[in-house]
């Protein structure tokens, strides 16, 4: 069967170049997608399930890293995951953190040789693999690339201001059971009630303690204390029940680790 | 300045040394003057004369210098930021008093070491029958007192200057560095680069094209007369020069709109001022947003201002965290504006008032400033 590859790279000339070289460098590789930001990176892997992903890490919507964290938590079970490349024109920290973890990239402006021993590389590892998944060493990769690349700690948020119409509510951190992504806004979610805020995740992120709200999905905060039990699942997926709330969250393989039992 | 006394280690010996070299180096030059004028006006012996002059002069001096140190401290232990760093100065306020004192008590306690070095009894009697020798030498150990006072001040106040001027000077080069590193931001340059490479193999011609705006960029960026002014047209051009490239890399995604009336084109503006805005745009607006954009640039006269507006349709002031660089970048036009033309200029950043999403950012300039 022949290999199948996405490229995500938000510069139509870069998009195009790429193709091309990997065209005449491997020729049996067939693009399946090629696309120019990071939301329909992560549609079109999921649907196509490609072997290689080639992924700009500074893409509008979602950063390469974004998606391929994403594609860890919803890859399906059954299928061996994706190879990941990252590019980069400039980032010192994501090139230091991907050396470390032996993870692919490529430098802007390619250069032909080294695009050829990354493809060798790829080849190399697509023949070795087929019984082996590769999951489990892109998920320890992505947790410390994730923990590398993570947005430096801001100053704590103490207080919540929800607004409603005209009122604002102001909602202590301390009473949030969880936070959860809902496209552009994040709802906070109380032991009694529900707030809607104007921002994202990321963005909340590096402002609430790590020690105390831990994430456990990409799109899901939740404070440690409020969760009761976590129950784990064959795909890697942990089941969370919580003190304060009815509903159960999910976490995602990416952050299993983190209900491990002593 | 001298800052000594960090003895205890082999270099600090050798700082001890350096200071007491630097001390008496005032203190003997004055014992030795005030020996042969005192000497030859009153016929008395030159070694005798000597020994005293060195003995009142050193302790004026001791009494001086322990002044100087000991007020220091307990001033700057009182209110740690009374004093600028590192000086050893604790103003004439003190020093004026402590001089005269330490010149009048210095004289008597110097005569007695002497008296008593050399056996005898040569203090002239303050309260004896002829008061104007004593009186004489008094006011010539005040006046060698205050001269070297003044010396240890100035010597103070040229050191801190000096550093003073040293500091400024280091602060400019890391603002002119930081302006560097924010318009010469490596992302935006190697990817420029990385179309570029593409290009040349794909459209020479308009690969050549794309190397020349880039060559316009980086002269216009590198040119040290970022504090002059060129004219309005130049300007446009510059900001026509960065969109071109900025055009090839997003493709389709960014749509570009540049206005100049013809009448503005000569009015003198500050080099590259819109350049910070033309960036932020891009960066925080249009490039992260899926769809891209439309950027549009352009110039009116309002009444005595000019008046120039960026605006993009991108994802607006709500959205985007500015980083660094794009923060130092619009302080820049907000301190260029302020240095040229006080109040009479501004920089207002504002959501697109036209429904459209994205930001407005508007400067005014006063048409009759320089």
């Amino acid at each position: 069967m022949m290999p199948r590859a996405l490229i995500a790279e938000d510069e139509p000339l870069l998009l195009a170049d790429l193709r091309d070289e990997l065209q005449r460098l491997w020729p049996q590789l067939q693009v399946v997608a090629a696309v120019g930001d990071g939301e329909s990176a992560l549609r079109d892997a999921l649907q196509q399930r490609p072997a290689v992903c080639f992924l700009d890490i500074r893409m509008p919507g979602l950063s390469g890293l974004e998606v391929a964290q994403a594609l860890a938590e919803e890859w399906p079970a059954g299928v061996p995951f994706a190879l990941l490349v990252f590019i980069t024109a400039y980032d010192q920290y994501a090139v230091q953190a991907f050396d470390a973890q032996a993870v692919d990239y490529l430098v802007k402006p390619l250069q032909s040789d080294r695009l050829a021993a990354c493809v060798q590389r790829l080849r190399a590892r697509l023949a070795e693999r087929a019984p082996v998944d590769a999951l489990p060493q892109a998920l320890e990769q992505l947790r410390a690339l994730l923990a590398a690349h993570g947005a430096a700690p801001l100053e704590r948020l103490e207080v919540i201001q929800a607004g409603v119409g005209h009122t604002v509510h102001l909602v202590p951190v301390d009473d949030v059971v969880y936070f959860e992504a809902a496209d552009k806004y994040v709802r906070v979610i109380t032991a009694e009630r529900e707030h809607l805020i104007r921002t994202s995740l990321r963005e909340l992120l590096p402002r609430l303690d790590p020690q105390r709200f831990w994430q456990v999905h990409r799109g899901i905060v939740v404070r440690a204390r409020s969760i009761a039990s976590a129950q784990r699942h064959e795909s890697g997926k942990v089941t969370l029940t919580l003190r304060e709330r009815p509903e159960r969250l999910t976490a995602s393989r990416l952050y299993s680790h983190l209900f491990k039992g002593l | 300045m001298a800052a000594p006394l960090s003895a205890g280690s082999a270099p600090g010996r050798w700082r001890v040394l350096q200071w007491l070299w630097h001390e008496l180096r005032i203190g003997l030059p004055i014992a030795l003057i005030a020996a042969v004028f005192i000497s030859t006006m009153f016929h008395d012996s030159f070694v005798r004369t000597l020994i005293y002059s060195l003995c009142i002069g050193l302790s004026i001096q001791f009494l001086i210098e322990s002044g100087r140190y000991a007020l220091t401290a307990w001033l700057r232990h009182r209110d740690p930021l009374c004093l600028p760093p590192q000086a050893v100065w604790p103003g004439w306020k003190w020093m004026g008093p402590w001089s005269v004192g330490a010149a009048v008590v210095g004289y008597f306690g110097g005569s007695l070491l002497a008296d008593w070095l050399t056996g005898g009894q040569h203090t002239r009697n303050p309260f004896g029958s002829d008061l104007r020798p004593l009186a004489l030498i008094l006011m010539l150990s005040l006046g060698f007192t205050l001269g070297a006072v003044y010396f240890l001040y100035s010597r103070a106040h040229l050191a801190a200057l000096q550093a003073a001027a040293e500091a400024a000077e280091r602060s400019a080069t890391q603002a002119q560095l930081k302006l560097l590193q924010s318009q010469l931001e490596p992302h935006m340059l190697f990817n420029t680069l990385a179309n570029l490479r593409v290009l040349i193999g794909a459209d020479p011609m308009r690969a050549q094209t794309m190397l020349d705006r880039l060559i316009g960029f980086l002269r216009a960026t590198l040119a040290a007369s970022r504090s002059g002014t060129h004219s309005l047209a130049d300007e446009f051009a510059r900001v026509d020069d960065y969109l071109a490239l900025m055009a090839v890399r997003m493709g389709a995604r960014l749509t570009a709109q540049i206005e100049l009336p013809a009448a503005l084109r000569e009015l003198p503006v500050p080099a590259l001022l819109l350049q910070p805005l033309v960036e932020n745009a891009i960066r925080h607006g249009l490039e992260p947003k899926v769809e891209g954009g439309r950027i549009e640039i352009g110039a009116h006269r309002d009444g005595a201002a000019l008046v120039l507006e960026v605006r993009d349709t991108g994802c607006g002031l709500a959205a985007g965290h500015p980083d660094d660089g794009s923060r130092f970048g619009l302080r820049q036009v907000h301190e260029r504006l302020a240095a040229l033309y006080g109040h009479s200029a501004s920089l207002s950043l504002q959501a697109a008032p036209d429904g459209q999403g994205g930001v407005l950012a508007r400067i005014r300039l006063p048409l009759d400033a320089p």
